[in-house]
């Protein structure tokens, strides 16, 4: 009996071990499963991926596994599994600017260079060069660019019309006037809407302060939003949005809440980043949808200088154990003819190919087609300061704007915003 | 298999079996201990042992040890931390003053049978029931300045429009009221519970004697009900301290943007998932753990003194 129980207790714990061990060793790099999976954000590329996924695994002969999240929530979960070393994640959409020093940094991302490079049909030359820096750390590629951007002024023909406007503003002291006249002429409507909440509003307010002369750091690498023209784009922004801005202003604003005031016909005009557009043309998501015109973004005193930056980029977590199938997807989500597909859909590529074709832009509204093509031109490759703590720095930047909502003091916001960025900038040496 | 069911003396047993007998308590309460060893001692003394590094990045990176340098870092930030605190207690404190005062009459007025009890019982426990997340999404929709119904509804009676959520001075008060609205039927639930077990027969007696309702319920009916409201605070106490959800799903990341509902908790989250500061974020969470435990303590021995 004690024979029979102790063998029995040492089998089952070989077998536990032997379970575990496999568990541990399981894998190496190109075993290979057959399931890939993909973590992407709610995005309308993510809405137009997900239809035609089918193709891919039929293709492929894999099967894809997506996990959808919201921005924030994406980023969490990044946090937390990647900081395990998990390899649950295959291929990752992350935010090149946001998070892609800091994951580079961490090693979470897998060097794509060479794969890039020997694939002569994916053609990493054809991709713009702008994007590509960013989602380059060190001399390594470890993303591919996927969805750009840039700001453009969205606005209301017929309120623009109907107070005697033939053409949306040329520069930032018309859009002040133009907003100033529109608010009055329609009581219960702001003249201008924007985002306000303190982190959320450094990438859209980045193109007033570019256009105004000013940037987050200068050219010998110190922070500068305490410059003259730094302050000048904090009161205009936030003077704009205090003086025409809706009744009651929130200082939490992000995108949605307020595109949710543009489109629900409560504001005149709005900056906001043009892959984005969607929301405001879909008559299922927006009362202004046949009355919504695009337009590039005023020029400042130091002319028209919106942001041009690749908001979203596809990567391949370095403990993944499926990496050649995560590239496979890759190859085939950032390949020529889903470019091409997703620009048709209402996502900006990132390939210079897209745009050059006819085809790329023809669903666009004109004038935002338009509009876009101006940016591209003239865009800076930056909206945010580039840095390894960004969520921390666009925190610091971003007080002086809601301090200058609030109609506090911004040149004293802005010394101080100035110090404790400089700070970070040292601390990162 | 029959020998498990039926104990043998431990003279006939031999080797494992035997040592297995000798060490019943510890065997049979092993499974229990490595659950709380992996899941509640293993992550303190993790994050303890963070608070004491300069970990920030990602957690496997290289980081050093840098003693109790965080503590005095976090102690000394008035910017951040100490206004933290200060609007931790306050949301606490104002929130749980309104529950109970509030719990405590619904509980007196539900504590009599009448007409149709049931369905205000179940009323009242709604908002119980429901997902903080989804009660903070409603309650945002309900205070949007601009086309919200709170603001809709003040102008019926010729009030103005109020900033509500979006305001910096009324975001805090306004999360205390959605707290208060979610948590009073848990406080009045309890309390209740405590009612129904008390006996009839003081109460009474001080009838006789010409007491009137108030002079009843502050020197009968109070007294005999003190340890449930101690229990009552005690559980609820530890659950404002820490909320969360409500917060950031009014205020988002970071309370709001000028920190306006910025509590220990939504600092602590903050800190390590925006920041990736790792080590202050422990810090942080360990100086709170520390106050979560000092008021457990404060209220337990004040409910051991009531019930002595």
């Amino acid at each position: 009996m004690d024979v029979l129980r102790r063998s029995v207790i040492g089998t089952s714990l070989a077998v536990v071990a032997a379970l575990g061990l496999s568990a541990c060793g399981g894998g190496g790099d190109d075993s290979g499963s057959d399931t890939l999976r993909v973590t992407l954000v709610n995005h309308v590329w993510t809405d137009n991926i997900k239809q035609v996924l089918s193709e891919f695994e039929q293709q492929s002969g894999l099967k894809v596994e997506v996990t959808q999240l919201g921005e924030d929530q994406l980023s969490d979960q990044y946090n937390v599994k990647l900081n395990a070393g998990s390899s649950d994640i295959d291929v990752m959409m992350y935010r090149p600017l946001q998070e892609g020093k800091l994951f580079a940094k961490n090693g979470y991302l897998t060097d794509l260079t060479d794969k890039a490079k020997e694939d002569s049909a994916f053609d990493m030359a054809d991709f713009q060069a702008p994007p590509v820096q960013a989602t380059t750390y060190e001399e390594k590629l470890v993303g591919i660019p996927i969805i750009t951007e840039q700001e453009v002024l969205y606005y209301r023909k017929d309120l623009l019309e109907k107070s005697g406007f033939s053409a949306p503003p040329k520069t930032l002291d018309e859009l002040k006037t133009m907003a100033a006249k529109l608010e009055a002429d329609n009581p219960g409507t702001a003249g201008f809407v924007a985002r306000t909440g303190k982190a959320a509003a450094v990438t859209q307010f980045s193109s007033f302060l570019y256009s105004f002369g000013g940037d987050f750091v200068d050219g010998s690498g110190k922070a500068s939003v305490n410059t003259e023209q730094a302050r000048q784009a904090y009161e205009y922004y936030g003077g704009l949005l205090r003086e025409h801005g809706p009744a009651n202003i929130s200082t939490d604003m992000s995108w949605s809440e307020a595109m949710a005031i543009f489109t629900q016909g409560k504001a005149a005009f709005y900056t906001e980043a043009n892959s984005l557009y969607k929301n405001a043309t879909d008559p299922a998501k927006s009362k202004v949808s046949d009355t919504v015109g695009f337009a590039p973004f005023p020029a400042g005193p130091a002319g028209s200088k919106p942001y041009n930056i690749p908001s979203w980029a596809l990567g391949i977590n370095e403990g993944s154990k499926n990496q050649s199938n995560a590239w496979k997807f890759i190859q085939w989500a950032a390949g020529k003819d889903q470019t091409l597909a997703q620009q048709k859909g209402g996502v900006p590529g990132a390939r210079t190919s897209v745009w050059a074709n006819p085809e790329g832009v023809a669903t666009y509204p004109t004038d935002l087609a338009e509009a876009i093509k101006v940016s591209t031109e003239n865009g800076v490759g930056h909206d945010r300061p580039l840095v390894v703590k960004v969520a921390e720095a666009r925190e610091l930047v971003g007080q002086p704007i809601v301090d200058a909502i609030t109609g506090k003091d911004v040149a004293g916001s802005a010394a101080a915003a100035n110090e404790a960025f400089q700070k970070l900038l040292d601390d990162e040496k | 298999m029959a020998s498990l069911a039926s104990p043998q003396p431990s003279g006939e047993l031999t080797g494992w079996t035997r040592w297995a007998n000798n060490h019943r308590k510890w065997l049979f309460a092993a499974p229990a201990m490595t659950f709380v060893g992996a899941l509640i001692i293993f992550p303190l003394a993790w994050t303890i042992y963070l608070s004491l590094t300069d970990a920030e990045g990602s957690v496997r990176a290289e980081s050093e040890f840098i003693g109790f340098a965080n503590y005095l870092e976090v102690l000394s930030d008035t910017s951040r931390f100490w206004p933290a605190v200060l609007r931790t207690v306050g949301f606490t404190g104002v929130a749980l003053l309104f529950e109970v005062v509030l719990g405590m009459a619904i509980a007196l007025l539900l504590w009599r049978p009448f007409r149709g009890e049931r369905w205000v019982r179940v009323a009242i426990l709604l908002p119980l029931v429901a997902t903080p997340v989804a009660v903070g999404m409603m309650w945002r929709l309900i205070f949007d300045p601009n086309i919200g119904m709170a603001n809709q509804i003040l102008s019926w009676v010729g009030i103005g429009p109020q900033p509500w959520l979006a305001g910096q001075h009324s975001a805090l008060p306004t999360t205390i009221f959605i707290d208060v609205w979610q948590w009073t039927p848990m406080v009045t639930l309890i309390l209740l519970a405590g009612l129904t077990s008390l006996s009839n027969e003081p109460d009474e007696a001080a009838r006789v004697d010409g007491a009137s309702a108030w002079q009843r319920f502050r020197h009968v009916t109070l007294p005999l009900l003190m340890p449930t409201v101690i229990v009552a605070i005690l559980l609820r106490g530890i659950d404002a301290l820490k909320t969360f959800d409500i917060l950031y799903a009014t205020k988002g990341r970071g309370g709001g943007s000028f920190h306006e509902v910025e509590t220990l908790n939504v600092y602590a989250y903050g800190l390590s998932f925006d920041y990736n500061e790792y080590g202050v974020s422990s810090t942080v969470l360990i100086i709170f753990f520390l106050i979560i435990i000092g008021s457990m303590w404060a209220l337990t021995s004040r409910r051991k003194k009531g019930a002595q």
